[in-house]
């Protein structure tokens, strides 16, 4: 190994200590900005390790694609907060695009002389990189409302995709076996292809948090594979690293959705639905408008506010702000509750509203704040139907039975923003509206709130 | 890069693998449940280092396939570089909004 090879490979190694350092300060608001800089420093220097590496010999098409690149980038990095998750399914899928396209070159370069083992790490690497292409594009589209939203189901739709996998597979393993046949190696590309589309097309929006992380996740296992193939133990710890966050996420959202990994993998999201929304018994509800909502909160001392993606989809957070900053500024103590499967994807709910300038201290996970709602005045839920919904700890028989909800249902008053009394997008009632305690309030979140907001301000100035 | 993988390599690089998995579960279980969404926006930018192996691929000079390798290629760097950019841009822009309650409370 030459001077600069060595050079160029702790280069490398500092990038990949940078890495796990910037991951590490993500743990926390006050040292995360620290992050960014540390994972540019990180990605600039190997960058410019590779590029005056020996082995490069033509540049013109490296600066071409760099240059291009960055400028499909940065509106990529601009966009709105509520449309956070389509970009990120996106840019799963290009992530996966560039894996896929290395991996099929590679391919290309060294066969028929392949050692199986590599073969093997190359066939996975494929595999997994356009299944999560596709997948992640049918996510992004979904995400964006593009593609319907609804899960499209069919008889026999695991049969399907689990043949699909289990042929892929087959090639892989001919492959391994007789790395020269060469006309085999598109059908590794284009099943997994057909695989990722068929993987999302029965996955309903509502479950979109999960399958985002589980993406994530593949895209990370399939670099850390693609880190195999090119021999870069940089990448295999990045794809490493990118793998266990997305498999982490994964495993948050379906404790908080009461699924399980298996139900998760083999694609029988979404299946919950049909069963409730049946039994629809004239029940009594109490509604109230929004200037005894303003004196029911004007007298609170505790307030939790529960967001739902509801909230984000009338534009309501910068209402709710003012909201909060009324309450506080008359001395009531206010908080968000936080369910994980608030937004569209792991921690969205958050970011939508640290974006509206609500302090952070002030969003509270489901578990710290469950035991709270007790001594809380008035729970007030803005565009959140399940995730409230006390009959997944009461009720065996109902579709959600076993979800962790936030228990708004113990604080003394609940007051619900909602459009109308319809069950929402999974179509499941919730007992919560019939509660003596609780308090419907029809409208547009954006609305509603913010004529709680002109009416607590009449009354403050009255005074 | 990889003129010639061994199979020393690719069993190093599942010791690699292993301890890095490990690393990244023991770091990112501590990571805030606040900040998911830019955890995996990072996480996502990192993933963009790909551009490395996209860059050796099209820079080497190739006796066979050279124009498939430069096609595919070129098509792998553009997709991972648009990840980093977009990915640390967007990161930074949600981080600068978690902010904390500066007025003093009642």
């Amino acid at each position: 190994m030459s001077a600069s090879a060595i050079l160029i490979q702790f280069v490398f190694l500092i990038a990949s200590i940078l890495f796990i350092l910037s991951l590490k300060w993500m743990s926390h608001p006050s040292t995360a900005r620290r992050a960014i800089w540390a994972a540019e420093l990180a990605i600039v220097l190997s960058v410019i390790a590779v590029l005056l590496g020996e082995d490069i010999v033509n540049y013109r098409w490296i600066v071409i694609a760099l240059v291009l690149g960055s400028i499909i980038g940065v509106p990529l990095g601009w966009v709105s907060m509520t449309a956070v998750p389509q970009r990120t399914a996106l840019s799963h899928a290009f992530g996966a695009l560039c894996v896929t396209m290395v991996g099929t070159a590679e391919y290309y370069l060294a066969a028929p002389r392949i050692p199986p083992f590599k073969m093997a790490v190359l066939c996975g690497e494929v595999i997994l990189g356009s299944l999560t292409f596709t997948g992640s594009l049918m996510a992004a589209g979904k995400l964006q409302e593009i593609l319907p939203q609804r899960p499209i189901t069919y008889k026999g739709q695991n049969i399907v995709n689990i043949s699909l996998l289990a042929l892929a597979a087959l090639v892989a393993i001919v492959l391994v076996l007789k790395p020269g046949w060469i006309y085999l190696f598109p059908l590794i590309v284009l099943i997994p292809l057909a695989f990722g589309v068929m993987l999302i097309i029965p996955i309903g929006g509502a479950d979109m948090p999960t399958v985002i992380s589980l993406l994530n996740s593949y895209a990370g296992v399939s670099a850390a594979a693609m880190g195999f193939v090119v021999n870069s133990k940089l990448l295999i710890i990045a794809g490493a690293l990118d793998g266990s966050s997305g498999f982490i996420l994964s495993v948050i959202m379906c404790k908080a959705m009461n699924r399980s990994f298996t139900n998760v993998l083999f694609g029988a999201f979404g299946q919950v639905q049909q069963t409730a929304a049946a039994a629809v018994e004239a029940r009594t509800y109490r509604s109230a408008t929004a200037e005894e909502a303003a004196q029911i909160l004007s007298v609170a001392n505790r307030v939790v506010i529960v967001p739902g993606y509801g909230m984000a989809v009338a534009q309501a957070q910068h209402k709710v702000r003012e909201l909060y900053d009324i309450l506080t500024k008359r001395g009531i103590d206010t908080r968000f509750a936080i369910h994980p499967v608030a937004g569209r994807m792991p921690g969205h709910m958050n970011v939508l509203l640290a974006e509206a300038n609500i302090p952070y201290d002030h969003l509270v996970e489901m578990d710290d704040v469950n035991g709270e709602f007790p001594q809380t005045d008035v729970a007030l839920v803005i565009g959140a139907n399940d995730v409230t919904n006390p009959a997944a700890r009461t009720d065996t028989t109902s579709p959600i039975f076993g979800m962790p909800i936030l228990d708004v249902d113990k604080a003394r008053t609940v007051m619900v923003i909602k459009r109308s009394m319809n069950p929402g997008f999974a179509g499941i009632e919730n007992p919560l509206y019939y509660e003596d305690k609780t308090l419907m309030l029809f409208g547009d979140a954006k609305g509603f709130v913010g004529n709680i907001v002109s009416e607590l301000g009449a009354n403050g100035s009255a005074h | 890069m990889n003129p010639e993988v061994t199979t020393n390599d690719l069993i190093s690089g599942l010791f690699v693998f292993a301890l890095a998995a490990f690393i990244g579960f023991e770091v990112i279980r501590r990571v805030s449940p606040l900040l998911h969404t830019p955890l995996m926006s990072l996480t996502n930018a990192l993933d963009g280092i790909a551009v490395l192996g996209a860059i050796a691929l099209v820079g080497a000079h190739h006796e066979h396939y050279a124009k498939l390798a430069t096609v595919l290629g070129t098509i792998a760097i553009v997709a991972a570089t648009s990840n980093i950019v977009g990915g640390l841009f967007i990161t930074d822009r949600m981080l600068k909004m978690f902010k904390i309650d500066r007025s003093k409370k009642p």
